[in-house]
This record gives C-alpha cells, sequence and structure tokens, in this order.
C-alpha cells in the first residue's frame, strides 16, 4: 500500500475489520438462538455490521490502489495486520456475553459515529450517516436486553455479571486513539475517541442502573487491536473466514 | 345445526374453492393434517438453517456471505410466519417444539444430509430449494386460508434464493477445474435426496389421497417429482454438469423425462432417523432450545417484575 494514503487506509482498515470481524461472531449464533425471533434479530445486526464493513473495504480498497478489493482486503491480510477492537474477536460465550459485548460496542459506535457523519471526508460522511440508523436499533436492542438478564433472574445477573468482568478490559481500548487515529483525526477526517470516554460511561452507567448492574472501577485496561496486537482468538477466526479463499487461491466466488 | 350440516357446509366451500378460515368448523381430521403438515412445513424451515448456517462463517467472499446470511434469516422468517399459521389451528409454538424435539414431529429429511462444501451452498439453493418451491406454489391455493396465505410471501422469497443458488453453481461451473469438480460433486450428493423431497411413491402414500380431496394438497407426489425432474433437467444444460442418473432421458411419448428408481431404502432409513446427521440435527436445536431456557426465563421474569412496577405506579 505504497504510494497511498496510509493513515487514511488504515483509519478505514479499522473500522472495516472491527464491523466485519463483530459481524462474523453474531453471524454464529444463526440458527442456535435461544427464541427464534431473537435469532433473526442478532442475524439481522450481522448483516448490518457486514454491510457497514463492506463499505469501509470498498472505499479502503480505491484509496489503497494495488488491485485490492473488499475481499482481497478481508480475505488476504493476516491477524497481524488485522486492526480491529479486541472486544469485538471475544467469544459469544453465553447469551450474556453476547448481548453485552453488542451493548459496550453500539453504543461506542453510535456516538462515535454521531461524530464521522460530519466527517470531512464525504465518503466517510455517508457511510457514517447511513450506519447510524442501524446503530441506533442495535443499541435500544442490546441495551433492552442488558436491563432484561440484569434485573431478570438471579441467574441472568449472575450470567451478566461474568460477561461483564470477561468483557471490560476490552473496553478501554474504544478510547485510546492509534497514531493513525490521530492524524486522521487531526484532518478533520476521523475523530478524536478519547472525547467520548465520559459520555459513554455515563450513557453505559444509566443502562446498568436500570439493569441493577455496577460498573467496573479501576480495571486494567487490555490494548493492542488497533495496531494488529490480538488476542489468541484472532488466528481460529481468520482460519475459518479465509478458509476457501486460501484454499483455492485467485478464482472467482 | 346438526354436525352433518357442519360438514355439509364444510364440503361446500373446499368445492367453490373458498378457504377455511380459523373460526370456521372443520373436521378434526383436516385440522389434524394441517397441524401435522403446517408444523412440519416450520420446523422444516428452522432445521433448515443447519446445514446452510454450517457455511455463514466460511463464505468465499463478502458478497456471498450476505447474500448467504440473509438467506438463513429468510427461513428462520418463514419458520415465524408458519409456527403462526398453524397456531390458528389451537396448538402452540411451544408444544410444537417439544413434538420435534421428541422426535414425534418430522421435518423435511433433505436436511439430514451433510453440507460438505461451499458448492453445497448453490446445490441446495436450487435444488432444494427449487424442489420446495413446486411444493409450495402447490399450496398457495391450499384449502386453509392462514397457510395459503403464509406461502405466498414465501414462495417469493424462495424463488430468490433459488436463482441465488443457480447463480452460485453458475459460478463455479466457469471458474478453476478444482471448482468445477466440486460443483458437478455438490450436484451428486444432492440430486438423490432432492427427489426423495417429494415423498413416497403415490402408489405408497398415506396420507396423499385425503388431502387431496380436502384440497390441502393439488398435486401428488409423482406428479410434483416429474415437475421437477423435467425443469432440472433442462437448467442443467446451462450449467454444463451432468445429474448422476444414466436412466435420464427424454421421452417424446410421455413429453416428460423419464428417470431412475430411487432408493427406497435409504429414504425410509433418513425418515427412520438414520440419515448421516438426524442425530446432530436434533442435538443442535434441543441444544440451542435447552440452553436458551434461563434467557427465556430472565425475559419472563424481567416483563412480570416491570407489570408489577407498573400497576403499582398506576395505583399510587
Amino acid at each position: 500500500m505504497m504510494n497511498a494514503d496510509n493513515n487514511l487506509v488504515n483509519y478505514l482498515l479499522h473500522l472495516a475489520d472491527t464491523t466485519l470481524i463483530l459481524s462474523q461472531r453474531n453471524s454464529e449464533w444463526c440458527g442456535h438462538g435461544p427464541v427464534l425471533e431473537q435469532d433473526i434479530a442478532l442475524t439481522n445486526i450481522a448483516l448490518d455490521l457486514l454491510g457497514q464493513s463492506r463499505n469501509f473495504y470498498q472505499y479502503a480498497a480505491i484509496v489503497s490502489g494495488n488491485n485490492h478489493t473488499e475481499d482481497t482486503l478481508a480475505y488476504l491480510r493476516t491477524e497481524r495486520e488485522y486492526k480491529n477492537l479486541l472486544l469485538t474477536e471475544q467469544p459469544n460465550g453465553d447469551w450474556a456475553q453476547t448481548i453485552l459485548r453488542q451493548y459496550l460496542f453500539s453504543q461506542f459506535q453510535y456516538l462515535y459515529f454521531e461524530q464521522l457523519q460530519y466527517s470531512a471526508d464525504t465518503q466517510i460522511a455517508a457511510i457514517t450517516a447511513k450506519a447510524l440508523k442501524e446503530i441506533k436499533y442495535h443499541v435500544r436492542w442490546s441495551s433492552e436486553w442488558v436491563i432484561r438478564l440484569g434485573d431478570g433472574t438471579e441467574e441472568s445477573k449472575v450470567r451478566m455479571n461474568a460477561a461483564i468482568i470477561t468483557l471490560w478490559p476490552y473496553t478501554g481500548e474504544m478510547f485510546m486513539p492509534a497514531s493513525y487515529e490521530q492524524t486522521i483525526a487531526f484532518r478533520g477526517i476521523g475523530y478524536d475517541c478519547s472525547e467520548l470516554k465520559e459520555i459513554w460511561q455515563q450513557k453505559v452507567k444509566t443502562i446498568f442502573e436500570e439493569a441493577t448492574l455496577i460498573v467496573p472501577e479501576k480495571v486494567f485496561m487490555q490494548t493492542g487491536g488497533k495496531n494488529g496486537t490480538h488476542t489468541e482468538n484472532m488466528g481460529y477466526i481468520l482460519t475459518e473466514l479465509q478458509y476457501v479463499q486460501r484454499a483455492y487461491p485467485n478464482c472467482e466466488w | 345445526m346438526a354436525v352433518t350440516d357442519f360438514e355439509q357446509a364444510f364440503r361446500e366451500k373446499i368445492d367453490n374453492e373458498i378457504k377455511i378460515e380459523p373460526k370456521d368448523w372443520m373436521p378434526d381430521a383436516y385440522r389434524k393434517t394441517n397441524i401435522r403438515q403446517i408444523s412440519q412445513h416450520a420446523h422444516s424451515e428452522i432445521v433448515g438453517m443447519l446445514p446452510e448456517g454450517n457455511w455463514i462463517s466460511r463464505a468465499p467472499s463478502l458478497k456471498r456471505k450476505a447474500i448467504l446470511l440473509a438467506k438463513v434469516q429468510d427461513e428462520g422468517g418463514h419458520g415465524l410466519y408458519l409456527y403462526s399459521a398453524a397456531e390458528t389451528l389451537g396448538t402452540s409454538r411451544d408444544e410444537m417444539i417439544a413434538d420435534l424435539h421428541s422426535g414425534k414431529a418430522k421435518y423435511s429429511s433433505i436436511f439430514n444430509y451433510p453440507s460438505l462444501t461451499w458448492a453445497d451452498m448453490g446445490a441446495i439453493g436450487w435444488l432444494v430449494d427449487g424442489a420446495a418451491i413446486l411444493n409450495q406454489v402447490m399450496l398457495c391455493r391450499t384449502s386453509y386460508g392462514p397457510y395459503a396465505r403464509a406461502m405466498v410471501r414465501i414462495c417469493k422469497e424462495e424463488s430468490f434464493h433459488q436463482r441465488q443458488g443457480f447463480e452460485t453453481l453458475l459460478v463455479l461451473s466457469r471458474g478453476s477445474a478444482e471448482q468445477k469438480a466440486m460443483c458437478q460433486d455438490a450436484i451428486n450428493r444432492w440430486w438423490w435426496p432432492s427427489l426423495m423431497m417429494f415423498g413416497p411413491k403415490d402408489s405408497e402414500s398415506t396420507n396423499s389421497d385425503q388431502s387431496m380431496k380436502w384440497k390441502i394438497k393439488r398435486k401428488t407426489n409423482d406428479e410434483l417429482r416429474q415437475q421437477f425432474v423435467d425443469m432440472i433437467a433442462e437448467q442443467i444444460k446451462v450449467l454444463g454438469m451432468t445429474l448422476p442418473d444414466a436412466d435420464l432421458k427424454w421421452n417424446a411419448t410421455r413429453n416428460h423425462y423419464d428417470f431412475g428408481e430411487i432408493n427406497w431404502e435409504e429414504f425410509w432409513n433418513v425418515v427412520k432417523g438414520n440419515g448421516p446427521c438426524n442425530i446432530q440435527r436434533l442435538n443442535a436445536r434441543r441444544k440451542a432450545h435447552d440452553e436458551g431456557q434461563w434467557v427465556r426465563d430472565a425475559a419472563l421474569a424481567y416483563a412480570e417484575k416491570k407489570r408489577a412496577r407498573e400497576q403499582k405506579e398506576a395505583a399510587a
């Protein structure tokens, strides 16, 4: 990707990878959900996220040149090149963990895309403005489930608390910009994600209070996803995702 | 009115092509046959999500992934309409699902075959959905109103799925030698099970006669199977592939394709639970249901708490 606007490409890949990997995770539930209606709802979110990732990849392919396509970017990069948030690659676990992962991410994504819709880059502005309509629903659906599970039965509360302990260390990364993000934010194309930390915490606190759950404090945060240093999950995700393309290179599908 | 008068009115509706509606009087056996058939159809949609769901994570391009994900989701939606249609006859989704999990209720045996390669996603769309559509187009005119109306909606989406399946195979058939081989292999494996989808021969079919009289069915198993063979035998020419049947040939006298004998021993064995994936499919459904129990319990508990709080606030 020489000669191209590397910071912009990396930034777009970060946005694309994050939405693709969360979509990939959510789609593992398809056909296995706890209730048919919710199976369909989560698959719908997986489809929305996949659509968003394709928009970002397609744009990244144009900006990067080098004959890239959405598929070469998604299927032929390795785990050290993927730039998704660590949160999105975490296993589905039980329904509580899947729901919480979705809520923590969607709540952030909503606030973030609210800013990106005013990006100086008209393509990013258009993609995020369109996505916001979808994300608004994702926040509503997932926050309702957080409340239901937190304030449901004793068992569901225990499971929600376990999910909070598991996932919370991966939330800090959302508000720590990578260097390419800082550059892009400075150019008015991106937005400084650290600015969103406080309002995100307030929003989460409100939902957690209604769910009778407690927001953890002083948790040491894991980082690295934005720069390609992932958890051990990543290799397995890409092994599945990329299997056909790797086994039969240079084919049309 | 005496029962015979009710029967007479029911018969007249059937004869005059007036749909039977949920509140109409209907013979018990008509009700039971419809419950059996509609719930079996709903279960087929839900179990049918599994062999295709198996390839969502490995779809070879983002576009194919999106198409497959949307397709499997559509099947879930079809399951929903069909469970609702069956509920109008006085059963509940919980009862129907319990019958599926106990093995009392059946689903289409085709889903007891494994989806082994990417080409299977094309073959399932083209052959399995293709066979299902012939049955479903007929069911758009079935005599029970809610079932017929659910079918109209479902048919629109299914014919789209079939075209997508064919197009998936078309790309493979024009691809590398490995892709062509993958395409032919999938057709070889799915062809005979697809023919079996139409059920036993008319001479062996226990439920057919009465269902025809009640206009639940309007074509026999063998008629639909012939229609399917005639359609696919032509479409495969476009793919440049072959169907795995040495006896398949055009018969100008009958104006239909002749085709070989189905392996009925295999058919009955898969129906009885001995297919390659019967155990895995049912276990996957049971596991999803059992592991979802605490989720459904929590949702219910929360809804009750919320209602109690609202009532308390209203009283205050």
